[in-house]
């Protein structure tokens, strides 16, 4: 009851500070572009494709860390009021994550829908959808354990460069010092160790492009095609929500304030 | 209603409270005094749940507070420094309140709300409002639910003469409704005429916590400032003749 308060409060004071606003308005421009750009819709997706990778992630992240401490002095003042710091950080999570999960939805979810409504674009909707959860999810985790505004999104940014550049480095360097060996196995499971590879990997396999990726394309779009793919990258997915927000509340109820 | 049993916390290598003890009971107006850092805003933070100690316990009303936040409810805190978001106007901070917490109109006090006249800046920012003016609000915020208990951090630092008085008189009529008010505050004077028991805190450790008859009696002295100057420079004298009193607190004061 108080949570649900507490979430319609966070929504409104969210919304009406035009961040959120001016990313969704980004999103729309630059899908509806693409569409109208590319006379092949599947071009425009894959264009699309880097956005929903990238920068959603990006965006997410920052926004998500800079609220959490632009609203330190609100968790304060609720804090002396009697009300529980778990529901507190999880209305402050509820708020963030639908604001920007709304923002995705309309920015990019309506053009997807209007344009190419199908297989790869819902897959895209739903990786999108499941991204912004995650990295408001890691963002809050890394602004409770950071001391102040500037570690926190120095940490974030890091994060971010870890998860969306350095770790397809690093896979690329283990693939070929180990390409003698059969790794496709393996090369499954370390995706799932980041989110946003994982995204990757379950929206290519959908587009008429993984037909060039071979004896490994084809073994993974058996495996991503089938209902335990499917089910294996949700939740996948689910537990990069979960766990990161789990540990912050976590930590934030032992934090002094 | 409160009590406190050997609360310890350190912040890295600072103990800020050390081996802490105290009750207090309904009615009672307890004075925390202690210089700078000696702990007293964060045994009021311990006692809000705020900070974490790392061993002890505090109760309220014979239940442990660790796990619990109901208990809240029934305290008013009123912050040395009140920070509130930049965003929100002053007459949104109240109206949200009211609606989190939950009371008809009419179950509120007001008091302060009218006599510090807050309705004329209802439309301000808090962005925009001057410290007095934010220790104001901050009052304000702190009676306004009729809580059983009132802890007030510094309340009359940064008022102006006339607020400040106001804020006094308002006290004492909460104080005769028998609830229980801490109060810290280094403008001794302003304690005098409040204070039933003072609690002095140095470098974590708590010196006393004696009712201000039984100080009164000690010292021979019956303003408060004078009472407690009396007991530091007794206190620094046997120090300076004998060391290891330092480590005995207890004893400089029997």
């Amino acid at each position: 009851m108080t949570m649900l308060k507490l979430t319609r409060y966070i929504l409104y004071d969210i919304f009406r500070n035009k961040v959120v606003i001016g990313y969704t308005v980004f999103l729309l421009l630059v899908s509806v572009t693409l569409f109208n750009m590319e006379e092949n819709s599947s071009k425009a997706m894959l264009s699309l494709l880097n956005i929903v990778l990238i920068v959603v992630p990006l965006i997410s992240l920052i926004f998500a860390t800079i609220h959490f401490y632009n609203s330190y002095e609100f968790i304060e003042l609720m804090l002396s009021q009697p009300m529980s710091r778990s529901r507190i950080l999880l209305s402050e999570y509820a708020g963030v994550s639908l604001s920007l999960l709304t923002a995705f939805l309309v920015g990019i979810g309506i053009p997807i829908l209007i344009y190419s409504p199908d297989a790869t674009g819902l897959s895209m909707l739903f990786t999108g959808s499941a991204l912004s959860m995650i990295f408001t999810s890691v963002a809050f985790f890394t602004s409770v354990k950071a001391r102040d505004k500037a570690r926190g999104i120095g940490a974030v940014l890091l994060l971010w460069f870890y998860f969306a550049l350095i770790y397809d480095g690093l896979i690329l360097m283990f693939l070929f010092s180990f390409s003698d060996y059969p790794l496709e196995k393996l090369t499954l499971l370390l995706s799932a160790l980041n989110p946003i590879d994982l995204g990757r990997i379950f929206i290519i396999l959908k587009m008429d492009i993984s037909a060039l990726m071979g004896y490994t394309g084809a073994l993974y779009k058996d495996f991503f095609g089938s209902a335990t793919g499917i089910l294996f990258t949700t939740g996948i997915l689910l537990a990069w929500a979960v766990i990161p927000m789990w540990l912050a509340v976590r930590s934030f109820r032992k934090k002094d304030l | 209603m409160i009590r406190i049993e050997h609360i310890n916390k350190r912040f890295k290598k600072l103990q800020v409270l050390d081996d802490v003890s105290a009750s207090f009971v309904k009615g009672q107006v307890i004075s925390m005094i202690g210089p700078n850092g000696s702990g007293k805003t964060t045994l009021i933070k311990c006692i809000l749940g705020m900070v974490r100690q790392d061993s002890g316990k505090i109760w309220f009303n014979e239940k442990s507070i660790q796990g619990d936040f109901l208990y809240r409810g029934q305290i008013g805190y009123m912050p040395q420094i009140g920070r509130y978001p930049d965003n929100m106007r002053v007459g949104q901070l109240f109206s949200m309140l009211k609606k989190f917490r939950g009371v008809e109109e009419n179950q509120t006090d007001d008091e302060l709300w009218q006599k510090f006249n807050l309705a004329a800046i209802r439309d301000k920012s808090m962005r925009t409002l001057s410290g007095g003016t934010r220790q104001k609000v901050s009052a304000a915020l702190a009676f306004l639910f009729q809580p059983a208990v009132l802890i007030l951090d510094e309340p009359t630092a940064g008022l102006d003469p006339l607020s400040s008085e106001i804020l006094k008189e308002k006290i004492i009529r909460e104080k005769n409704k028998n609830k229980l008010i801490l109060i810290t505050s280094h403008i001794l004077s302003d304690l005098d005429e409040l204070t039933t028991d003072v609690m002095y805190l140095q470098e974590g450790k708590m010196q006393f916590l004696k009712s201000i008859e039984t100080l009164r009696e000690e010292t021979g002295e019956s303003r408060l400032a004078k009472a407690i100057a009396h007991i530091m420079k007794k206190k620094n004298a046997s120090v300076n003749t004998n060391g290891q009193l330092l480590s005995q607190p207890g004893t400089v004061n029997e």
